[in-house]
């Protein structure tokens, strides 16, 4: 999220869509219901289904699955048609006024595609995507043999009247997003979406700049084929809207799980080390060159001033490389750079299963991951299980994965003796029995403590783990092996090695001083062994350590910040600053520089987070500033410090997006018509997609003719609870959701076993015949949407007493990735229903 | 309280003159109150583990935490000082003492070998040296030190780590330090799906 | 333990005068339910189950979310879901816990004919106490609200309490705290009444519900239990609240002007149970009864 949980009370407006926050987020949309009731905000929900947060909105909108993209332009362009935009915001704080190389192309030129698509390939070459330089072409021509860079210094036109302004291409690409198209997309109704769209702008009604809009989305947008891009329109409203950086606005992503941000902070992703760092490839021939190409540099206006904060990467990176490493990386060995896997491929999520599937991974350590279950096409990876070697699971309860041997799916098919696969199963701690901090959406870091023992034999997840690690280093050590190096060298000095306190782990990812330091500008000094202050102090000398730079400030010698438990909230906008730690440096909403105007006042003074102080040269406020605190408003730094320009990007430009610089809308990999913008070109082209036997895809014509989405259920949590006889009782077993009228068509009833299809597998339950969920008219043509919710599989209490049909719902659904999250398509694909 | 016969002719007798003479109460309390059940428990504050809101939770547990006393979780309740969610908890986090004494938590290591068709217990010493000498083996079968073109990788395609978002940052950066050390690339977490 | 808030006012099957009545200030406390937040989460359910740790049971999938189709005596607290269509076409997805109202003139005290079973303390909340009770059933006829349940094993009525343990200690009812999103709340009547006539008057003038309103009926005296309704003129919508309860005519009857007979009987029924009592001792109970706190023995 770029605000936060209780910042929700601040806004005016809500258009909550991809995302059921009220159904999945209780506890946090109470701040969205707190805005209602003290603001008499509004609440715009857009789902497949009439959702229990519809049941609260103020609108509701019922959409086709994946078609969020044609809706979202389609508010684009009401915006700008309607001039229900932000344009002092967007001119000074977006890239609206840079100016495109005259040879980029829109798709409505280019065939449904950007300039530069490769037929062979299908990929981009994303020369053309790039801001034009001052002085005009070629004054910053690459040099040849190198990859493109942003010009230093891009033309720009502060009216917005240049044709090739990101603005006017903005303007020109979304014009195409109608109501009427829209109505035949998504099966929105026109009148019904005009109404939605005067709605969300309304905050923009006569340029009033007081009235802050937010946007909440959650796995509704990621699970496509698409996915970042339905997020990245969301964003270009927002810019478009001047809702980032300020309280009640922003874009926020409400993650599923308690640590789902703490996990990917952390990196336990192919593509990232610790605090979003890129991984080396092996493109990078040393640790410089790496440092090269993954450091930015500023490219803006010229009078203009860019942060550019990630061109402090090199610190980032050589202090992480201290805190693995110690005294083994060296600036003599590249700060052991060679002890880094280096990344030639995507290696995500869907890959790992295809790669096991074809025998490529022998080996899998699963903990707290139920992976059959989780991911789409269930079945390839109970497939590709039977052909590991081995197979490690650290779990709380019984799983599909570790029993996937004896899944429906291996016992149907008989060949359990068959299979190979030696399966350990670890029983591990649960919530109450451990310490340790999660991270929770809003980027809080919150201290927990451990109330109870473990049961029976149960360990720590970090004692298995690290009683598994240090064996490995005893075998090298004993036995020596294939480059044994960053195994024996990895720094594990924790006073428990078998089981590392959880508090020194945290300081490690806080960071230290490894020599005496001392800030020239201040001249305050910490002490070698002293923690850090902040990530500030982080240098590329080797003399600092730090696990997690963008966690730096969590556990300083002021102690573990995590742990402060100071309810208070002086300003009384949901801010809590004493309340455990937030990164980056306990900022609570980011990009609050966008909150003020160009002269550094807050737009709305009711709701200030922070401004200018002219008498102290500073920024101060209420929340910590996002931004260079002694910065000057005339100066003009742009307020979005992460990005090389200082603004934020509504137009994406180079290798930032693998599939355009403005989101384009495709239609989900299975849907029901082709692409009304561009016939023949249905679909994402740059979309990944596997060929193995388990890799189906049904068509319309195949007698797949119902899209179907799936969901969670606020009594149920993802194959947890199933083991929880409260949830049961409250929710005991699977459901499909289906519209009355198509129930009545199948002459199926309200309690009655339906049998779901699609070209990949099949589920059976009990049909819930509802008003929530109508028919849609798309393209004309009656098309019916349904609804499963996801909660069960073949283990849990209700399994276990054969009152369900033992199948996983993501058995149906199938692998298609976007190419720049790699995440997976599961959120809509065409299934057959038939009356069991 | 066992009242006999007798108890019971006296009390009829009494309490039924005074209370038809004097129209006095006979029994002093009516109601029955109930006690308190976390009046003297103890409290521990903790975070809920299900979604990404983050719920402060007190998890009460009998006992002061005395040497003598294994605490057991009598009841859990929001924490009504968290700035997010001041008490409340959803019907997850409400029935999180369920999850605490589940009678269903796996309790002891257990192997399922090849072909076979039951779990087998296995020591933890046992399990932990097998999984060892296995994540050796298949490293050292099939490292790669360099790629087709000769440039060092350092690379082990062939383990892979799924993780999931319910455990606490220090041991998912354990796992990245551990697992990054061994070379593994095929890294992903419930963070992708 | 504070039982200041504790103080009995009405007892039900009782002759002379109550301990608490009229004895000193007291103010009534109230839960308000905004069904116009409701998200129909059950939070509020299985808190209600946590804190008073009732024993689970099964359930059935029923083409609906709705837990089961009514409250047990051992489910006390109920969400009920009705989708409700609007004249334009639009949807409604109404929510309401459902739970004892703690009506101030309670029908099931009313009917109870039982000396102590069901008692109502001054500040408002009607709590059952199972030791006392005979289990005849006559308060779930008294309930116009269908509250009241029978545990068919051990032949004892029960319902919501209000939590009447954590409110004696000054804690708010379980399910109150456990409220995501803050659609229940709880304190003094008056105070409660003035945020729902509040919010109804949000609702009909930020919010596009003409005839949001306040339910607290009058037929049972008010309630200890007042709902916002979006349409105060339908409450019937919402999983059949009934738009004007009262304590049934016979109970009204038996408890008013016949309450001589009911006199009469209740001394030839006393006079008869002593003579069996002194010829056959007394009667041993067939089950043992969990009781939540050892008490006076009845």
């Amino acid at each position: 999220m770029t605000n936060g949980w209780v910042d929700m009370k601040n806004t005016d407006m809500m258009l909550i869509m991809g995302g059921n926050p009220a159904e999945n987020h209780p506890c946090g949309f109470k701040w969205a219901i707190e805005a209602k009731r003290t603001r008499s905000a509004k609440m715009i929900s857009v789902d497949p289904r009439f959702t229990r947060t519809s049941s609260v909105a103020d609108m509701f909108c019922q959409i086709r699955a994946g078609t969020d993209i044609a809706f979202l332009g389609g508010l684009i362009n009401y915006a700008i048609e309607n001039n229900r935009i932000a344009k002092e915001y967007l001119v000074n704080y977006t890239n609206a006024a840079f100016v495109i190389k005259s040879d980029f192309k829109l798709p409505a030129d280019t065939d449904g595609v950007f300039s530069g698509f490769d037929e062979t390939k299908f990929s981009y070459d994303k020369t053309t995507w790039n801001y034009d330089a001052a002085g005009g072409p070629g004054h910053n021509a690459a040099v040849a043999g190198t990859p493109p860079g942003l010009p230093g210094s891009v033309d720009y036109d502060l009216t917005l009247q240049n044709p090739n302004c990101v603005f006017q291409l903005l303007k020109k690409h979304y014009s195409r997003y109608t109501p009427e198209i829209i109505e035949r997309i998504t099966g929105i109704p026109k009148e019904q979406f005009l109404k939605a769209a005067e709605l969300y702008t309304s905050i923009r009604k006569d340029g009033d700049m007081k009235k802050a809009g937010t946007i909440i989305y959650a796995v509704g947008w990621t699970h496509h084929s698409f996915g970042t891009q339905i997020i990245r329109t969301a964003a270009m409203l927002q810019l478009l809207l001047g809702n980032v950086g300020r309280a009640g606005g922003g874009v926020n992503a409400l993650r599923g799980h308690s640590n789902i941000q703490g996990a990917t902070d952390m990196a336990g992703l192919f593509d990232t080390l610790p605090g979003y760092l890129k991984v080396p490839t092996p493109g990078d021939a040393s640790f410089d060159a790496w440092m090269k190409r993954a450091t930015p540099t500023a490219s803006k206006p010229a009078p203009w001033d860019s942060w550019n904060y990630y061109g402090n990467t090199s610190k980032f990176t050589v202090s992480l490389m201290k805190a693995f490493y110690g005294d083994a990386a060296t600036k003599q060995n590249d700060w052991a750079f060679d002890y880094l896997p280096k990344v030639d491929r995507d290696y995500s999520w869907t890959n790992l299963w295809n790669d096991m599937y074809n025998g490529t991974v022998k080996g899998m350590l699963a903990f707290g991951m139920n992976g059959v279950a989780i991911g789409p096409d269930s079945n390839k990876n109970i497939d590709a299980l039977k052909k590991a070697e081995w197979l490690v699971v650290g779990e709380i309860y019984q799983d599909e994965t570790s029993e996937f041997w004896k899944s429906p799916r291996v016992i149907a098919q008989g060949d359990m003796k068959q299979i190979q696969t030696t399966v350990y199963r670890l029983p591990c701690a649960g919530f109450a029995e451990k310490d340790g901090s999660f991270t929770n959406s809003a980027r809080w870091l919150l201290w927990k403590n451990a109330a109870v023992p473990t049961p029976g034999d149960c360990r720590l997840d970090q004692a298995i783990v690290a009683q598994i690690f240090l064996k490995v280093r005893d075998l090298y050590k004993k036995e020596g092996g294939k480059f044994p190096d960053p195994i024996l060298n990895l720094t594990w000095a924790y006073t428990t090695p078998q089981s590392p306190a959880l508090s020194e782990v945290l300081k490690e990812l806080n960071g230290k001083a490894l020599a005496d330091l001392e800030d020239p500008a201040t001249k305050v000094q910490i002490k070698a062994g002293q923690q850090l202050p902040g990530f500030a102090w982080l240098k590329d000398d080797g003399t600092t350590a730090c696990g997690n730079w963008i966690y730096s400030g969590s556990f300083t010698e002021a102690g573990n910040q995590t742990a402060r438990r100071d309810p208070s909230d002086p300003s009384n906008m949901g801010v809590h600053p004493g309340w455990g730690w937030s990164w980056p440096a306990n900022r609570r909403v980011l990009y609050n520089r966008a909150s003020c105007d160009v002269e550094g006042k807050p737009w709305d003074p009711s709701r200030k987070q922070i401004w200018w102080n002219e008498g102290s040269g500073k920024w101060v406020g209420n929340d910590v500033p996002d931004f260079k605190v002694d910065s000057k408003p005339k100066d003009h730094m742009g307020p979005f410090i992460m990005n090389p320009e200082g603004v934020g990007r509504i137009f994406a430009p180079l290798a930032a997006f693998a599939d355009g610089p403005f989101p384009e809308f495709y239609e989900p990999i299975e849907s029901p018509i082709d692409n009304l913008f561009h016939a023949g070109r249905t679909h994402n082209p740059v979309v990944t997609k596997f060929k193995d036997a388990d890799d189906k895809f049904g068509t319309v014509k195949e007698g797949f003719n119902v899209v179907c989405t799936t969901f969670r259920l606020t009594e149920h949590y993802h194959y947890w609870t199933k083991n929880n006889p409260m949830n049961v009782q409250l929710v005991p077993e699977p459901f499909i959701e289906m519209a009355a009228e198509m129930a009545d068509e199948l002459g199926i009833r309200g309690g009655e076993h339906v049998k779901i299809s699609s070209a990949r597998g099949d589920y059976i339950a009990k049909a819930m015949v509802t008003k929530r969920i109508k028919s849609m008219m798309i393209d004309g043509k009656k098309t019916y949407q349904i609804g499963i919710p996801f909660h069960w599989g073949y283990r849990g209490i209700a399994e276990d007493e054969g009152k369900t049909a033992r199948t996983l719902v993501n058995a149906l659904s199938h692998t298609a990735v976007d190419p720049n999250a790699h995440t997976p398509e599961f959120k809509g694909f065409l299934v057959k229903v038939e009356k069991v | 309280m066992q009242a006999t016969r007798r108890d019971f002719l006296k009390f009829t007798t009494i309490g039924g003159a005074a209370a038809a003479i004097f129209g006095f109460d006979l029994q002093p309390a009516y109601a029955q109150l109930r006690v308190l059940k976390i009046a003297r428990a103890s409290e521990t504050r903790s975070t809920c583990p299900y979604c990404a809101v983050g719920c402060g939770t007190i998890i009460y547990t009998i006992g002061d935490k005395a040497k003598n006393v294994t605490p057991q979780v009598v009841h859990v309740e929001g924490d009504p000082d968290h700035p997010t969610n001041r008490g409340t908890l959803c019907p997850k986090g409400a029935s999180l003492e369920q999850d605490i004494l589940n009678d269903r938590r796996l309790l002891k290591p257990q192997v399922r070998r090849p072909g076979g068709t039951q779990w087998e217990d296995i020591s933890w010493d046992d399990a932990l040296n097998e999984i060892a000498a296995r994540i050796k083996k298949t490293r050292d079968d099939s490292f790669i030190e360099k790629d087709a073109k000769g440039v060092t990788v350092n690379r082990l395609e062939s383990i892979s780590w799924i993780g999931g978002c319910t455990d606490t940052n220090e041991f998912n950066y354990l796992v990245v330090k551990a697992m990054r050390a061994l070379g593994v690339v095929h890294l992903e977490n419930q963070a992708r799906v | 333990m504070s039982q200041a808030t504790l103080r009995v006012q009405k007892i039900s099957g009782h002759a002379g005068s109550v301990p608490g009545d009229d004895a000193q200030r007291e103010y009534t406390v109230c839960k308000l339910i905004d069904t116009t937040t409701c998200i129909g989460c059950k939070a509020c359910e299985v808190a209600c189950m946590e804190w008073n740790d009732l024993p689970f049971g099964e359930t059935v999938f029923d083409n609906t979310y709705q837990t089961m189709p009514e409250t047990r005596w051992n489910y006390w607290n109920l969400i009920l879901f009705n989708e409700h269509e609007k004249e334009d076409g639009s949807l409604m997805w109404l929510m309401r816990k459902n739970q004892c109202m703690h009506c101030a003139d309670p029908g099931c005290l009313a009917a109870c004919p039982s000396d102590g079973a069901i008692v109502q303390y001054t500040n408002g909340i009607v709590d059952f106490q199972q030791a006392n009770c005979i289990g005849c059933g006559y308060c779930i006829t008294g309930c116009p609200f269908d509250i009241p349940k029978m545990n068919p094993k051990t032949n004892r009525v029960f319902k919501c309490t209000l939590c009447s343990d954590r409110v004696s200690e000054g804690l708010e009812p379980a399910c109150i705290k456990s409220c995501p999103t803050g659609c229940l709340h709880f304190g003094s009547k008056e105070d409660m009444k003035d945020l729902a006539e509040k919010r109804a008057m949000q609702l009909r003038t930020d919010y596009n519900f003409p005839q949001a309103g306040v339910y607290d009926p009058a037929g049972v005296g008010g309630t200890g239990v007042v709902y916002v309704l979006h349409d105060a003129t339908k409450p019937e919508l919402y999983g059949g609240l009934p738009s004007n309860p009262s304590i049934p005519w016979s109970v009204r009857l038996w408890k008013g002007p016949l309450k001589w007979l009911g006199n009469a009987a209740m001394i030839g029924g006393i006079l008869g149970l002593v003579v069996h009592y002194l010829r056959f001792g007394p009667k041993e109970r067939e089950e043992t009864i969990k009781q939540p706190h050892e008490g006076a023995e009845p």
